[in-house]
């Protein structure tokens, strides 16, 4: 057994610390012969740290597309040739993307908008949309809605929101590489106010946008340092007419190496399984991430594509005896 | 007044729609990875006009709406 999966036995599964970043590193280095003994390493560790449960979240877009950032991996910046169109989500049609999430088993409701931050147009909206589904739904709202102030971070507080998603994308050192429009130290900025908030952090990113091994290992560790609530893992989606159209998509053993090195990262996180899986590791790669490390579904289809249905995820959580997580286990 | 249509279509009932809702290019010619990519993403442009619609993704479902054809869902 290689070195640094005996430290990782003892280090993480026993001790319930994560890997530093040079660990990581040597994680996502193990060649592919040692695959299945890290996955189950990183299994063995989410089920001691998390327990069998799986965490069901659905996702929907209020606001998509005419964003004025320029995150290269987005269809919905305005700033490419994208053939994605703007388009706002109205209430009702809100609850009702609510009230059909719930119905797979869902606990969490995230609700996104493209926008670099909120303005009050879309926080009126917010505070309308949340109480409506509130009144009507019995579901955890969480919200995506940009780099936020110190006021609307407690509006958000305010309206119930529990959990805000704002995802660092990938380490410090090639974010320049992947956004110009802002810095990652303003994402970090609103990641420590919704910390202090005291709603939940769930802070992820993408993997495959040409970040080399090192960089990648250089995020797992950034992000164990934020300590966050949720990690959701997407891969890239190449989209046509973003500058990272050409990408190739990440291969399904670098994808599922990546997973169980996060988890070894974050022995106690919910790691969650997001977009790109479908093109990076098909059927066969869900089951394996699941027996991996992750520890959460977003089910369904995602902000602009579409995803496996919800019942394939869900036939699949119960062929693994691994139950959805309830609501009432939330609170 | 634009129509709601759905996705599904009586066999042999419809004629082929003049452009890839893909990509909007002209369907003739052949669009399969086109086909392939639709099977992971809702369409993008009216395949009667090539207009890019307006496009609404929700977990369980899509609709996209052309300003002159009108809705289609799936």
């Amino acid at each position: 057994m290689p070195q640094i999966l005996d430290r990782a036995r003892a280090r993480v599964l026993d001790g319930g610390a994560g890997l530093d970043q040079a660990e990581i590193l040597e994680i996502l280095r193990l060649p592919d012969e040692d695959l299945p003994e890290l996955l189950q390493l990183a299994h063995d560790v989410r089920m001691k740290w998390c327990g069998p449960e799986v965490e069901v979240e659905g996702i929907v877009s209020l606001k998509t597309g005419g964003c004025p950032e320029d995150c290269h991996f987005c269809s919905q910046s305005g700033l490419f040739a994208s053939p994605v169109r703007a388009v706002w989500l109205d209430i009702p049609s809100l609850v009702k993307a609510a009230e059909q999430t719930a119905a797979t088993g869902a606990s969490e409701f995230c609700i996104v908008a493209a926008v670099r931050g909120p303005d009050q147009r879309l926080m009126d909206q917010m505070r309308e949309g949340v109480k409506a589904i509130k009144e009507a739904v019995d579901i955890q709202v969480a919200a995506s809605l940009g780099m936020l102030t110190q006021e609307q971070v407690d509006d958000l507080v305010d309206m119930g929101v529990h959990r805000y998603n704002h995802n660092l994308e990938t380490c410090k050192s090639h974010f320049p590489n992947v956004v110009t429009t802002h810095s990652w130290e303003e994402r970090w900025s609103t990641l420590t106010m919704v910390r202090e908030s005291g709603m939940e952090v769930c802070c992820g990113g993408i993997l495959g946008m040409g970040e080399t091994i090192e960089q990648r290992a250089e995020f797992a560790a950034q992000l164990a340092e934020l300590d966050p609530h949720e990690v959701p893992l997407n891969f890239l989606n190449p989209r046509p007419g973003t500058p990272f159209s050409d990408r190739p998509v990440v291969e399904g053993k670098d994808a599922l190496r990546a997973i169980a090195a996060f988890r070894l990262a974050m022995p106690r996180t919910i790691l969650r399984y997001a977009g790109g899986r479908e093109i990076t590791l098909g059927d066969l790669g869900t089951r394996e991430g699941l027996l991996g490390g992750i520890n959460a579904v977003i089910v369904g289809n995602y902000l602009t594509t579409l995803g496996r249905p919800a019942t394939a995820d869900l036939e699949l959580l119960q062929d693994l005896k691994m139950p959805v997580k309830s609501l009432s286990a939330t609170f | 007044m634009p129509m709601d249509r759905g996705s599904t279509r009586a066999q042999g009932a419809a004629p082929v729609p003049p452009y890839c809702d893909h990509c909007g290019e002209p369907a003739a010619g052949g669009h399969a990875a086109c086909a392939t990519a639709r099977e992971l993403e809702p369409p993008r442009f009216c395949p009667d006009c090539r207009r890019r619609m307006k496009v609404q993704v929700v977990p369980t479902g899509w609709t996209a709406t052309c300003v002159e054809h009108g809705t289609r869902h799936g």
